[in-house]
């Protein structure tokens, strides 16, 4: 049976050397095939002894299945082989940017707003809006400024006619909830109010937050505590420092403007401060009873606070912008900060 | 209100430094806006005395003086001109450290020897004045600390007063709150009724006695206003902002600083017949202080005499009637006009004084004699003359009336969260002026004269906690019911569009609500639209109609700063005029420039209709059929490419490319579309509504329509889906073709019909009967025939 060796190194030394697929199978043809080699040689076992025909059968069908495996691999390794070639010749520079839709961004005004309309609705508050052009009952009479009142003076106020003008804060749509809704009420209410007032820090068009709460146990305590929780989770800040002033709005009594610890200096002193170490943010207090009394509620029964804050103050120091005129200039270099 | 800290602590003296004064103050409600010094550091400068001033033998300019230094006589050089024996100036020693850091050491000026420098006042920051020595009264103690002297180390106090506070435009207010503050006493000069010397006096009449309800004057005869004002007064005036007129105006403005009166000198013998209190008649002028002639408005308060006006009443004097130099007889007024009629009145003569200040704030009406006392001393004092007695007229009737308001002790605690002791309650409200009865529940409490915003329990309650600082109350938590806010779910919130529109590449934009008017009316020429009485500006002068010209104008800055897309949305109110004006909540978006960000994957294309109507599309996607467009002309908007957007037919925005003539206004490129609707259609949601999947198989047909140019695609398919039958399920437009092949003046349009069973497979006559159906429809209808 020296031919048979001679057969399995020869078809073993061809199948390692076999570059492709196409290669491997005519080897395969030309061993294993109908008119293969070891076909043959079986073919031929009929010319042997009935003795010794079931021993060379074996030896044949051995050497054909360690050939028929060496194939496979052979076969699944070439595979291997050009589909690591192909995938390699299909490599991408995947440093490149992706394909996208580019996305906007909300103004930073409103970025501030919703976080004030998120923190005060976990607090159960409702938000509220109303009309800008006010009338002079809902805008100053309701609210205990009749006319001639001093304080009207500090309102620059833009009038449309002799009964209506453009809201100098949102305080009206607290009025026409008061008027409309029962106690207990707590509701914000943003929105754009006006100033006739146009220089670096001031614009003639701004936006507050007001706040509401009418109940018949609330105190300045509340109040107090309110805004600080309020103020603390604005700036993410649990240490920083809050001070109630106090200070007049005829439409509270008692009334405090709130400052807080410069969020720049950290209360040394600089340049945002005015060398004060504190910021004014906001006007707040309990709800004066004529007031209420104005809007239909009984001020014998019912007490509650008012606060309000400049939306751009807030977010202005929140971001660290500067100049107030940017917030109304659009300018995508400057929207494109906040997406 | 500017007040020197040194005059303040004659009045009321706290252990407490400046720093601590002012927090005090700002804590009490009387913010303390600035602190500032009256000159800068320096030490070793006393008041000294010039011997004598010989003249240099090396220099011209320059003097060799003998100066008594008070424990010494020294020798300085000094080159100013008004160098001479006799005058005290102030001297820095040897060792004197000026301001600046500048050391005073002894030095030769051309060869003789210098043992300090006599200072200008500018050389100590005291003053401008850099023109020759500062020349020190002959009485200035030689020897002195110049510092100590001249009170340099005082502070300048800058308080911002809220309206209510007019007690606290003087002194004495200001001094009144500190003590109670603090707990110490206050010091009030001892004002006693001057003697009268002499019987002259001047008659008066009220005429409007609703508006000036008390009237105070008095003659003071044989006065010189050669004289000058006392050196303190002077320094306590210029502290306070005030300029040194003549000793007759500033001990005017002086007792007013320190008392909150206002006061008012006429020279006597410019008057004629008496002083009458009238409101003005018609056509009638007055020459006022300041030199300007006023044609008087009705309703003026005026003092008169019997012949003319003299003064605008509580605002300011005429020039004829005032004090000059020659004046040598007074007539001095102290009156009381009522704080609401006097309100806006300075305004509309576009003045505003500190009389006008006080009276419309309020002043105290229990102060005109009072005033008038002090000042005739302090006048008699600084100008000689004799005073006559003081002629009043007063109408009672007229004066405020403060009522008692009762103060119960609970509402205390109610209001503020802190109980407050009742001896504390006590001593805070009678350190305040209030005149107080003790009842069981509390207290009955009077307001002082100078008060006048004491009607309400709360403001008393105001009054204890800003005594007691807002510090000591102590912060609480909320509690309350918890209610809940039921949201339907046909409505989002804006805020969902607007994150929409963020994910579509859309940045935010806040413009002003008040827009050009021109621009305006290139977009909505029909529309008066709402004009401002008092606009900003002229380019800031209508309410807007529209957001769309205030979104372009966001669009051409950018454009001019080289950005090459833009994408700009913005929310907010338009405003239409009508006896209601109606505030719509508006939602605006605009596109420009590259449809794609710039990218190596992107097209170059430029945006178009179709990429903001996408956008639209996508905002209102919820309501399904109930969208619909149709081609519309808008001004300002390209007329072959603009769109009513319709819900269930009604028109609830519009969208276009903007016209040409626009985009060269503007600056903008021919590619910049926009869009505006309103919020409640972009809020509104459908309710979902299930429908059984169906288990059967699709039979989709596709045609291709040969239809004429000016058919909108939209009708071809609201005819398709209308006669299609029940069996229709999807309809898609997948091709839209122009050009070779077709004849002109025609399009073809490439729809995909979809049909399904709900209960069993479509079989092919079924589905090719429908068909049938909407191609018999399509060319009855439209003239539109299958491709072949």
């Amino acid at each position: 049976m020296q031919s048979l060796d001679n057969i399995k190194a020869e078809a073993s030394t061809a199948i390692d050397a076999a570059t492709d697929v196409a290669a491997l199978e005519e080897l395969r043809v030309s061993y294993l095939g109908k008119k293969g080699a070891l076909t043959g040689l079986l073919k031929s076992l009929g010319q042997l002894s009935a003795e010794e025909r079931p021993k060379a059968g074996a030896e044949i069908n051995a050497i054909k299945q360690v050939l028929t495996e060496q194939l496979n691999l052979r076969r699944d390794s070439l595979h291997a082989e050009a589909l690591a070639v192909q995938l390699s010749s299909e490599a991408i520079d995947v440093t490149l940017p992706g394909r996208h839709a580019e996305t906007g961004g909300l103004h930073p005004i409103t970025r501030t707003i919703q976080r004030m309309e998120t923190f005060f609705s976990s607090m159960g508050f409702d938000v509220v809006e109303g009309p800008e052009i006010e009338d002079d009952y809902h805008n100053f009479e309701a609210l205990n400024i009749p006319a001639h009142h001093p304080a009207r003076a500090m309102h620059d106020t833009f009038y449309v006619d002799e009964t209506r003008v453009l809201r100098t804060h949102t305080s009206g749509v607290q009025v026409r909830t008061m008027e409309t809704q029962a106690p207990p009420i707590r509701i914000i209410c943003p929105g754009r109010v006006y100033r006739c007032d146009s220089d670096l820090t001031h614009s003639p068009m701004f936006h507050q937050v007001e706040g509401l709460l009418i109940d018949e146990t609330s105190n300045f305590g509340h109040l107090k505590g309110l805004l600080e929780e309020f103020l603390h989770a604005f700036f993410e800040r649990d240490d920083l420092s809050v001070r109630l002033r106090p200070s007049y709005f005829p439409f509270t009594e008692p009334s405090a403007e709130v400052d807080i610890q410069c969020v720049k200096c950290s209360g040394e002193g600089c340049r945002v401060c005015s060398h004060t170490g504190w910021i004014e943010v906001l006007g707040c207090g309990m709800v004066n009873p004529k007031v209420l009394q104005m809007s239909g509620i009984d001020p014998d029964k019912y007490r509650g606070f008012a606060f309000g804050m400049g939306v751009e103050r807030l977010s202005m120091l929140r971001y660290g912008i500067g100049d107030l005129r940017l917030n109304f200039d659009n300018d995508l270099r400057f929207l494109a900060q906040f997406m | 209100m500017i007040i020197s800290e040194q005059w303040l602590r004659t009045w009321v003296n706290p252990e407490a430094t400046t720093q601590a004064l002012s927090h005090k103050l700002t804590m009490i409600g009387l913010e303390v806006d600035g602190v500032a010094t009256v000159a800068e550091p320096f030490s070793g400068v006393v008041v000294a005395e010039i011997i004598s001033a010989e003249q240099h033998p090396d220099a011209d300019k320059l003097r060799v003086c003998v100066v008594d230094a008070g424990d010494e006589h020294v020798q300085i050089v000094c080159g100013a001109p008004n160098a001479r024996a006799g005058l005290r100036a102030p001297l820095a020693k040897v060792g004197a450290v000026l301001p600046g850091n500048f050391k005073i050491k002894k030095a030769k000026l051309r060869g003789v020897e210098s043992q300090g420098m006599l200072c200008a006042s500018a050389e100590l920051t005291i003053s401008e004045d850099n023109d020759g020595l500062m020349e020190l009264p002959s009485d200035a103690p030689v020897g002195a600390d110049i510092r100590e002297y001249l009170s340099l180390d005082d502070k300048i106090l800058e308080l911002g007063l809220t309206p209510n506070r007019a007690d606290c435009l003087s002194l004495r207010g200001v001094a009144r709150d500190v003590a109670v503050a603090f707990d110490e006493a206050l010091i009030e000069p001892e004002i006693a009724p001057f003697a009268v010397t002499i019987d002259d006096q001047f008659p008066v009449a009220i005429d409007a006695p609703a508006k000036c309800p008390r009237y105070l004057g008095r003659v003071i005869k044989g006065v010189d206003l050669s004289k000058p004002t006392p050196d303190y007064m002077r320094d306590r005036l210029e502290r306070a902002g005030l300029r040194s007129i003549d000793a007759v105006v500033d001990v005017t403005n002086y007792v007013m600083l320190e008392m909150g009166q206002p006061l008012h000198a006429f020279d006597l013998d410019q008057l004629s017949g008496g002083i009458v209190v009238r409101e003005c008649r018609e056509a009638e002028q007055l020459t006022l202080l300041d030199g300007t002639v006023q044609s008087l408005e009705p309703g003026t308060l005026l003092i008169a005499d019997h012949e003319k006006p003299l003064a605008l009443a509580g605002i300011m004097g005429g020039e004829d009637s005032g004090v000059s130099e020659s004046t040598t007889s007074l007539f001095l007024e102290s009156a009381f006009f009522t704080p609401e009629l006097m309100a806006g009145r300075a305004r509309s003569y576009g003045l505003h004084t500190d009389a006008s200040h006080r009276y419309e704030r309020g002043v105290d009406f229990q102060l005109q004699w009072q005033a008038m006392e002090r000042a005739t001393r302090l006048l008699i004092e600084t100008v000689g003359g004799e005073a006559g007695p003081v002629t009043e007229v007063s109408s009672d009737g007229d004066l405020p009336i403060n009522d008692a308001v009762l103060l119960r002790e609970e509402q205390i605690e109610k209001l503020l969260g802190l109980r407050i002791e009742r001896f504390e309650v006590e001593r805070i409200l009678q350190g305040l002026g209030f005149w107080i009865v003790t009842q069981e529940q509390g207290w009955l409490c009077t307001a002082p004269s100078w008060r006048f915003d004491m009607g309400l329990e709360v403001d008393l309650i105001e009054e204890l906690a800003r005594v007691i600082g807002y510090d000591a109350i102590p912060a609480q938590r909320l509690t309350g019911e918890l209610i809940a806010t039921p949201v339907p779910e046909t409505r989002r919130a804006l805020r969902s569009a607007k994150n929409d529109l963020v994910a579509r590449g859309y940045f935010e934009a806040v413009t002003f609500s008040f827009v050009e008017p021109q621009l305006q009316a290139t977009f909505d020429p029909q529309t008066p639209p709402v004009r401002l009485k008092n606009p900003i500006s002229a380019d800031l002068a209508v309410m807007r109609t529209s957001l769309i010209p205030g979104l372009l104008k966001a669009i051409a800055h950018n454009v001019s700063r080289q950005q090459s897309r833009v994408r700009l949305f913005e929310t907010g109110l338009r405003f239409l005029p009508g006896d209601e004006i109606a505030q719509t909540p508006m939602i605006a978006l605009a596109a420009s420039g590259l449809r794609d960000a710039e990218g190596w994957s992107a097209g170059k294309e430029a945006t178009d209709f179709f990429d903001i109507k996408g956008s639209v599309e996508a905002l209102l996607g919820s309501l399904g059929q109930r969208l619909s467009f149709e081609a519309c002309v808008f001004p300002g908007l390209h007329d072959g490419q603009s769109a009513a957007i319709l819900v269930d037919g009604h028109a609830v925005g519009r969208m276009g490319t903007i016209h040409p003539n626009v985009g060269k206004l503007l600056g903008l490129p021919a590619s910049t579309v926009v869009a505006e609707m309103e919020q409640s259609a972009v809020t509104a949601l459908a309710m979902p509504e299930y429908d059984d999947i169906s288990k059967f198989p699709e039979t989709r047909r596709d045609l291709a329509l040969v239809v004429d140019k000016g058919v909108a695609s939209g009708d071809v398919m609201t005819l398709i889906r209308d006669t299609a039958g029940g069996l229709l399920t999807k309809l898609d437009l997948f091709d839209v073709y122009e050009g070779a092949g077709l004849a002109e003046g025609k399009k073809s349009l490439a729809i995909g019909l979809t049909f399904q069973g709900q209960s069993r497979t479509l079989d092919e006559t079924e589905v090719s009967g429908a068909v049938d159906q909407v191609l018999d429809s399509l060319r009855e209808k439209l003239g539109i025939e299958l491709r072949s």
